[in-house]
C-alpha cells in the first residue's frame, strides 16, 4: 500500500523479501546497507535471535531518487523464514507493494523453497492480494555453490507460469534480463506469464542490486 | 484485489492533523506525538523533535501494534485499541486511529498517564473524522496519484540506469 505524502513530497513503498530460512534474505539487506550511501539510507533494524536468525523482521529504508519532485522511499523488510514463525511473517506482508522471493538454489533446499512459495501465496490470499498481479521478482541465490540446481529446474518448480487473462497483457513480452526468454508468451494456445528472475550470490553482492532495481522499478511503473 | 489500495494526503490534511495534535500536546503536557500508518510508514510528527531515527521507530511501532493485535485475538478480544509502555523517565501511549493509523504519544514525568489517556481519547475522536474524510476521497486520491506518475516511465527508467 504505497503512501504519497504531498506535505513532505515523498512516495513511500513497502518491499518484502520472502523465502525459506537461511536462503539469504537478511544478507541481501545487509549488502544494500553496506553499499548505499548513508545519506540515502536509514538505520537497519534487525529483530533477530541470539544466533542471528530473524525472529520478526529486518528493516531498511532506502531512498532511490526523485521522480516528479517526489522522493521515492522504499521500506525493505525481510520475514523470518522458518516455518513456525508464520504468524509474524504474515504480519509483515500487510500493505506490501512488491515482493522478492529469495530462493536457495541448493538442490537439497528445493522442497523448502516450494513450501515457502506456497506459504507466500496462501498468506497473500488471506489478505485478499493476488500474487500474480502485484510486482513480484524471484531471486535464485547461492548460484556459486556446487550443489546449485540448474535454473530451468528452479524455474519449473517455483516459476512455472500462470494464465494471463487480462487482454491488454496478452502479448509476447521479452525478458529484459535474459535475452531470448519471455515474461509473457503463448504456450499451447494459452497466454502464460512468469515472474522476472535474477541469479545472485548475495554474500558477495552479485545480483543483489539487480533484484532491488527490478522490483522497485516494477512497483513505480505500477503506480504510473 | 491485486494488492492493497494506496492512499495519499495533502497539505490541508496535514494542517488539520497538526492543529489537533498541537492542542492535544498543550492540554496533556506530552512531549511529542507521532502518527504512523499500520504498514510502518511515518505520517506526521508534532511537538519536540525526537532524538531517534523516526523511520525505524515507525516500523517498530507498527510491528508492535500488529503483534499485540494478534495477541488480543488469541485471548478472545477484538483488539487492543491502546497500549502503554511505561519507562522510568520516558513513556509511550499508543492508540488506534480509524483502524489504519496509530497515534504514538511520548511523555515524561511532566505528564501523567491518566491525563494523556483522557486527552488522547478526544484527539483520537477528532483524528478519526479527519482520516475518515481522507479515506472517503479514495477515488480522488488515486486520481491524484495516477496523475503524479503518469507518463513518468522515462524518468523511472533513467532512475534505474
Amino acid at each position: 500500500m504505497s503512501m504519497i505524502n504531498y506535505a513532505s513530497r515523498e512516495i513511500n513503498c513497502k518491499l518484502v523479501y520472502y523465502g525459506p530460512g537461511l536462503g539469504g534474505k537478511t544478507t541481501n539487506l545487509e549488502h544494500i546497507y553496506g553499499k548505499v550511501s548513508p545519506n540515502t539510507r536509514g538505520k537497519m533494524i534487525s529483530l533477530a535471535t541470539e544466533t542471528e536468525r530473524t525472529l520478526f523482521f529486518d528493516f531498511l529504508p532506502v531512498d532511490l531518487g526523485t521522480i516528479r519532485g517526489f522522493k521515492t522511499r522504499f521500506h525493505l523488510y525481510t520475514v523470518p523464514g522458518q516455518v513456525y514463525y508464520n504468524a509474524s511473517r504474515k504480519l509483515i506482508l500487510k500493505g506490501v507493494d512488491g515482493i522478492v522471493f529469495v530462493a536457495d538454489s541448493q538442490i537439497e533446499r528445493m522442497e523448502a523453497n516450494v513450501e515457502s512459495m506456497q506459504n507466500l501465496y496462501d498468506n497473500m490470499a488471506e489478505y485478499g492480494y493476488d500474487l500474480t498481479k502485484i510486482p513480484f521478482v524471484i531471486q535464485y541465490n547461492k548460484r556459486d555453490l556446487p550443489n546449485a540446481a540448474p535454473i530451468k529446474d528452479l524455474q519449473a518448480s517455483l516459476n512455472p507460469g500462470w494464465p494471463i487473462e487480462d487482454a491488454t497483457r496478452q502479448k509476447q513480452t521479452p525478458d529484459p534480463a535474459h535475452p531470448g526468454e519471455t515474461l509473457v508468451d503463448k504456450i499451447g494456445g494459452e497466454w502464460v506469464g512468469h515472474a522476472p528472475y535474477h541469479e545472485a550470490v548475495a554474500v558477495r553482492g552479485d545480483g543483489v542490486f539487480d533484484t532491488l532495481k527490478a522490483v522497485s522499478k516494477f512497483v513505480l511503473k505500477t503506480l504510473s | 484485489m491485486a494488492g492493497a489500495a494506496s492512499w495519499s494526503f495533502n497539505e490541508n490534511d496535514f494542517k488539520q492533523i497538526q492543529t489537533h495534535l498541537l492542542a492535544f500536546l498543550r492540554d496533556s503536557n506530552a512531549r511529542c506525538a507521532l502518527l504512523v500508518d499500520r504498514n510502518g510508514q511515518l505520517v506526521a510528527t508534532v511537538g519536540e523533535t525526537p532524538q531517534f531515527d523516526p523511520t525505524a521507530f515507525a516500523s517498530l511501532t507498527a510491528a508492535d501494534f500488529s503483534a499485540n493485535d494478534q495477541l488480543a485475538k488469541m485471548i478472545g478480544e477484538a483488539e487492543f485499541a491502546s497500549l502503554v509502555h511505561q519507562g522510568e523517565r520516558e513513556s509511550m501511549y499508543l492508540a488506534d486511529v480509524a483502524k489504519r493509523v496509530i497515534l504514538v504519544v511520548l511523555f515524561d514525568q511532566r505528564a501523567t498517564l491518566g491525563l494523556v489517556k483522557l486527552k488522547a481519547k478526544s484527539v483520537v475522536g477528532e483524528l478519526n473524522k479527519v482520516f475518515a474524510e481522507m479515506f472517503n476521497r479514495v477515488g480522488t486520491g488515486q486520481a491524484q496519484q495516477k496523475g503524479l506518475l503518469e507518463g513518468a516511465e522515462d524518468e523511472i527508467d533513467k532512475l534505474f540506469g
